[in-house]
């Protein structure tokens, strides 16, 4: 029984919460659909520490669903690249869990709280799908289940907030035609090459070289996945689907759905397409690290304006998926080791930021900063919280957030790049500014009349410091998580068939 | 510069067609502001790129692919076929996943143009008070 369990744990790590979104549906009203989303949650997590475990030594992990052997059936394949991004989905999905119980409550009726945790289920297996396959279709067809679900997370907001609803609205427009452009690439693809293996794809890719259509699906997926991944300037669907989804939905979209659109992108960018050198580092280095250096600033800067915590995270949030990317786009092994070590530093960091502005809305019923004044007096831990991972944001020794910009500025200065890693540090200085102003509102304004704030209850407070924590640990014990990006910078260029390091 | 060629044109008939109805499809959606129209154009792109899958996968002179006794019977690539089967599913639910938004935002809005839609989240931020509940 257990060897059987142990041969079909990639399939499991999908199956497992596809499978029980729809009990979670017939458990109906009470706690039965929340214990039975975590317990699922935990499991995943349990499988994914497996896999990242077999796979850290650099041992590839197959499974070939249904038996049929790759290219003709679907491939899954683990290396240590997803198996890292595995863990931090999954993980990030077990530690949200006990905190949407009362959350969620405050949120959402309680008629329609497990069609909620439904959704939420497809969508950790949608985005757990499309990390672990090895199939360029597949990846798309677990693009929109979570997509799908997230779109009805994000929509579960009206409750609170009506403009839930357009948010919702305008995220599908704007992620059906990201998802549409990724197709029309991936069939590019397939007419050169006739199949959807991406080991094979990348072989035959090498092998047929470079033509128009291989360009053309090159650029057909970037612009595909950088709509997924809010890449600037295609983010446009990300301020209003943060600000107003339920906080739970906020806090784990924010850490999960973007990296997992980050990782297919760098599956694609340095695995899969190898044709021409020239022509893929140009448009990386030409257009994407120019455009990830604007997010940094304007994104921050537009973050600096905002009144709403939730929605300044969100401009954030924007702000260092353009770190991710320059990390990647300055194509070396340096450079690709920073920008996965803070796809993993920001995920940690981001959740704790966004469950603190989540206890907020628990406890003060709102996340307006012009209505959040002297809320440190009334909620010590919760704000506590949000200074240390404030720190992170911002890139304080310590702290995750240190770590990745140390990477960053490393990979800058490897390549002689003074400019970019002084621009590294100038970005840092504007969210010194949009941190500040909340620290300053929470614990020097004045609270607003008649309100009574009581601190988050325990089950809302534990999960955020466990974020807390992670934050600190691994910003002490830094060799750990950049070992592990290290070795999965490894595993995505040795896989490539193109001479990266130059 | 490739001389003119009338059979290339015409045989990539399909292909012109792909690549007008995706921007048809793309414009309206961008372009139009009442939000059922932008689906349709939402529908209109995505039925393009069906049909270059579905073209992409025809073989000169191939059969439909069924196991036939001949032997030297040249089949027609079944594969993308099977794959737009998959994205016409992923199409319709996200068709039904919009319009089941639209309607939530005709309830709750009483419009479903853009353009109103924006105006009275403006006053929404303009009263702050009111956002919620």
């Amino acid at each position: 029984m257990m060897s059987l369990i142990e041969a079909n744990l990639p399939a499991l790590q999908v199956m497992l919460p596809l499978a029980a979104a729809p009990f979670c549906l017939i458990l109906g009203r009470g706690s039965g659909a929340w214990a039975l989303a975590t317990f699922i949650a935990f499991a995943t997590f349990a499988i994914s520490i497996s896999l990242f475990a077999q796979t850290y030594e650099g041992a590839v992990v197959t499974y070939h669903m249904g038996n049929w052997a790759p290219p003709i059936g679907i491939e899954y394949r683990i290396d240590i690249a997803n198996a890292f991004v595995l863990l931090i989905v999954s993980g990030v999905a077990a530690i949200v869990l006990p905190y949407a119980r009362r959350s969620i409550d405050a949120e959402i009726p309680a008629e329609r709280q497990p069609l909620f945790y439904t959704a939420f289920l497809l969508c950790i297996a949608g985005l757990l799908g499309v990390t672990i396959t090895g199939d360029a279709f597949n990846v798309f067809v677990f693009f929109e289940i979570s997509a799908l679900s997230t779109y009805a997370l994000v929509a579960a907001g009206s409750w609170v907030n009506k403009r839930a609803l357009t948010a919702a609205y305008n995220y599908l427009i704007m992620g059906t035609v990201g998802a549409t452009f990724f197709v029309i690439g991936i069939g590019m693809l397939y007419m050169v090459t006739g199949t959807l293996n991406m080991a094979d794809l990348a072989t035959r890719i090498a092998a047929h070289g470079s033509s128009s259509t291989v360009q053309m699906g090159f650029v057909f997926i970037l612009v595909g996945i950088g709509l997924k991944l809010a890449m600037f300037p295609l983010h446009l669907w990300l301020p209003n689907a943060y600000s107003f989804a339920p906080s739970v939905v906020t806090v784990f979209l924010s850490a999960t759905a973007t990296k997992v659109a980050v990782y297919v992108m760098l599956r694609f960018m340095f695995s899969v397409f190898g044709f021409d050198y020239e022509f893929q580092a140009n448009t990386l280095r030409l257009v994407a690290l120019p455009l990830a250096i604007i997010a940094m600033f304007a994104a921050s800067i537009v973050a600096i304006f905002q009144d709403d915590l939730k929605r300044m995270l969100a401009y954030s949030s924007i702000a260092q998926i353009g770190y991710i990317l320059l990390g990647f786009t300055l194509l070396t092994d340096t450079g690709l080791t920073a920008g996965i070590v803070h796809l993993f530093n920001h995920a940690v960091t981001k959740a704790a930021l966004f469950m603190v502005a989540g206890c907020f809305v628990f406890a003060a019923g709102t996340s307006s900063l012009s209505r959040l004044g002297g809320i440190g007096r009334d909620m010590p831990w919760t704000t506590a919280a949000f200074v240390i991972a404030g720190l992170s944001i911002i890139g304080l020794p310590l702290t995750v957030g240190f770590v990745s910009k140390w990477y960053l500025v490393l990979a800058a200065l490897e390549l002689g790049w003074w400019p970019v890693a002084l621009m590294v540090m100038a970005s840092s200085l504007l969210a010194i500014i949009y941190i500040w102003r909340v620290i300053e509102i929470a614990y020097l304004k004045p609270a607003p009349e008649g309100v009574t704030r009581r601190e988050a209850p325990l089950s809302m407070l534990l999960p955020t410091w466990i974020f807390v924590g992670l934050i600190i640990w691994f910003g002490v014990n830094a060799m750990m998580s950049s070992t592990a990006a290290g070795r999965a910078a490894h595993a995505l260029i040795n896989s490539s068939h193109m001479l990266w390091k130059d | 510069m490739p001389e003119f060629d009338l059979r290339f044109v015409l045989g990539h008939y399909n292909y012109w067609m792909f690549v007008i109805l995706m921007m048809t499809g793309l414009y309206i959606t961008v372009s139009r502001g009442n939000l059922i129209k932008k689906v349709i154009g939402l529908n209109i792109f995505q039925a393009a790129v069906f049909m270059l899958y579905i073209s992409m996968g025809k073989i000169t002179g191939g059969t439909a692919p069924v196991l036939i006794e001949d032997p030297d019977a040249v089949y027609s690539n079944a594969l993308p076929h099977v794959l737009i089967l998959t994205a016409i599913v992923v199409g319709i639910a996200t068709t039904a996943v919009a319009l089941a938004l639209i309607l939530r935002i005709r309830e709750t809005y009483g419009t479903i143009e853009e353009d109103e839609l924006t105006r009275i989240e403006q006053e929404m931020d303009a009263a702050p008070g009111s956002a919620q509940g």
